[in-house]
């Protein structure tokens, strides 16, 4: 049969609920951002405060004042909010005991994800910035975290030396340039101020090329706190050709399951324009393409 | 005290969406069935009694229009609670005890379809703290279940497996609604969280449904019904309704009424749980003290069909059918209401 009828059909009750002593006394509370619980008779305090506790004995009508702190006991999260829900995008119901009470209070937590949430997790009041006394005075509980956040900022000039100044002053002329040791006649890419072997000033600089032998590398796939550069790069030790010591920079232009120890590689240069007194003048190095370097030629630089 | 026996039960198919029929219209035939089991008609009614609530329909006293169900003039002595049929079965029990009738008849209807069952349930809450939040029954009820999972007592695996339990034994069951083989690594990989950490197959079904059983005092039920299951204890507890003033993992209320009703007093063949959450069946059967050699809800329980107000009445007329079908001697029957096991009424069913 098709000729069932339906209609839409809508049910009120308007009611209008006094509040009494107990619960009256919260919720205006609740207004001036005042939280409240109740004693019982067994000397717990119960939050939010109730007119009889659950073994049906009244409770004491002493109220203590709290902290809008608490703990979250239990909670679930709501994925896709239904109609009637206070909110239209995910968030959690809650259950929180209040820090001092022995009870707990439902209301809705404020998250990003599930993922931010955990049992035991501390949690605060946010409260509504306007307030008509009734639950919702508290808009939500949010998560609250017992780190103390203790960042450091100093700003200096920094000077990179008569040698390092020689290193970058080469970039600006699309130049890398090599220190020259007087005793082993090694090159070493930046010049140092000093020969490591014999302690003597490394003042000859020699101009090395911009291709070379990739020795070894990694892959970066995990972020971490000041990361300039998005996972996945690659950084990679580079002999470059005319000198004896790596330097190292990103390693790119090739897949990175196919980066491997030995590739010739070459800088992959900004366009000339962009150039400034820096090593970032390179982009990175990238396969030239020849012949892998055969291990022998690069072992002593691991 | 008078011996007092279930000596008939008959329900209406369980279904998403019933068809057409009123309350009047659902109840009528089922009340010929189960009277015409045993030979009765309503002139041997000495009590009716119906649990129904009219906020699932949105017609205030929808109740007093099923009466029309009943051949109710000249009047009659009935009653009604706002409760799910079983309590209006612990009402006619009472009655009977007075002693000046032998036979009750007891009813419940719900037709949940209509509306939006898990918002309805939120008007169970408390008017001033959390009915303004919107707590729908389904997030109450995952605030349970995670309190459980947080305390070692369970894992959503273990809701999986009741799930997949519950809907293959509905396969036997022909007035069950959501019955069939599910695997639970599927719904553990595949279903999306209702309300974390509850799952669609973690939850009721929406049912529309209707049932009724006869009570009769011991020497009419002997003459009516060859193997009468009778009542030899029946007890309701109720706890507090601020799900903040409770702990979740267990449910004192059904252990108290359990304890009163004798459940432990001797070997359980069957139990009928009304578990409308997977995870709820856990904290019962803890409660209850039931162990691993009782069956439980050999029906499919309220995770293959959950009338809302019929699927208490239900349990303890499926209990009542394993006494009087012979495959037990011993059955738990049960019922709750409320938010997170709130109210729970339980009674032991023997055969003599």
């Amino acid at each position: 049969m098709s000729d069932h009828l339906a209609a839409p059909y809508t049910f009120e009750y308007t009611y209008r609920r006094s509040m009494g002593p107990v619960i009256g006394r919260f919720l205006e509370g609740l207004r001036y951002e005042i939280l409240e619980g109740v004693k019982t008779a067994d000397g717990r305090v119960l939050c939010p405060p109730q007119e009889y506790d659950e073994t049906g004995a009244p409770t004491t009508g002493e109220f203590v004042q709290l902290r809008p702190t608490g703990v979250l006991k239990s909670w679930t999260w709501v994925a896709e909010p239904r109609e009637n829900h206070p909110r239209k995008t995910p968030f959690a119901f809650a259950l929180v005991q209040i820090d001092g009470t022995d009870s707990c209070i439902t209301h809705i937590l404020d998250a990003k994800s599930p993922k931010e949430l955990e049992t035991g997790m501390r949690v605060r009041v946010r409260w509504a910035k306007e307030k008509r006394g009734t639950i919702q005075d508290i808009e939500c509980f949010e998560p609250s975290s017992p780190i103390l956040l203790g960042p450091v900022h100093l700003d200096f000039s920094v000077m990179p030396g008569v040698h390092q100044t020689a290193y970058l002053r080469g970039f600006e002329q699309g130049k890398i340039l090599g220190g020259k040791c007087k005793a082993t006649g090694k090159v070493y890419v930046p010049p140092r101020g000093a020969s490591p072997v014999d302690g003597q000033p490394m003042d000859e600089y020699v101009e090395v090329a911009d291709r070379g032998v990739l020795t070894t590398f990694t892959v970066v796939r995990i972020p971490f706190e000041g990361q300039k550069l998005t996972p996945p790069y690659c950084f990679g030790a580079i002999v470059l050709d005319g000198s004896d010591l790596p330097f190292y920079h990103l390693i790119s232009g090739v897949a990175y399951d196919e980066i491997r120890m030995g590739m010739r590689v070459k800088a992959k240069w900004k366009p000339r324009e962009e150039w400034e007194t820096s090593v970032e003048n390179i982009l990175y190095f990238e396969p030239t393409g020849e012949p892998d370097a055969p291990f022998e030629s690069y072992s002593e630089h691991l | 005290m008078r011996d007092i026996a279930i000596v008939s039960f008959a329900q209406l198919p369980s279904e998403r969406r019933a068809d057409p029929r009123d309350e009047a219209e659902m109840l009528e035939p089922i009340i010929n069935e189960a009277l015409g089991k045993v030979g009765l008609t309503q002139d041997d009614v000495g009590f009716t009694c119906s649990g129904s609530s009219d906020y699932l329909i949105g017609r205030p006293f929808s109740f007093v229009a099923a009466v029309d169900g009943l051949k109710a003039w000249p009047p009659i002595r009935e009653s009604h609670v706002e409760m799910d049929g079983a309590f209006a079965l612990y009402e006619a029990w009472v009655r009977l005890l007075h002693g000046d009738i032998d036979v009750a008849l007891v009813m419940s209807f719900g037709k949940g379809s209509l509306g939006s069952i898990p918002d309805v349930l939120n008007l169970q809450n408390d008017p001033y703290y959390v009915q303004p939040l919107g707590l729908d029954s389904i997030s109450s009820a995952a605030l349970q279940a995670r309190a459980l999972i947080d305390a070692g007592k369970a894992t959503e695996k273990d809701f999986a497996d009741i799930a997949v339990r519950s809907r293959r034994d509905a396969m036997q069951n022909p007035f069950a609604q959501v019955k069939g083989e599910f695997d639970a690594k599927k719904i553990l990989k595949e279903e999306p969280y209702l309300a974390s950490p509850l799952r669609k197959s973690f939850c009721p079904p929406l049912t529309d449904g209707a049932a009724c059983v006869v009570l009769a005092t011991a020497e009419k039920a002997r003459a009516i019904c060859s193997r009468p299951a009778f009542i030899r204890g029946i007890d309701h507890r109720v706890e507090a309704n601020s799900l903040g003033l409770r702990d979740l993992t267990v449910s004192t209320s059904a252990r108290l009424a359990g304890e009163r009703a004798g459940v432990g007093k001797a070997k359980v063949d069957v139990a009928e749980l009304h578990a409308p959450f997977a995870h709820q069946e856990i904290i019962l059967k803890e409660a209850l003290g039931l162990d691993s050699s009782v069956r439980i809800n050999p029906s499919g329980g309220a995770l293959a069909a959950n009338s809302i107000m019929t699927a208490g009445l239900t349990r303890f007329g499926e209990a009542a059918s394993r006494i009087m079908d012979g495959s037990a001697k011993r059955a738990v029957a049960h019922c709750t209401s409320g938010a997170c096991l709130q109210q729970n009424l339980v009674a032991v069913l023997e055969a003599e």
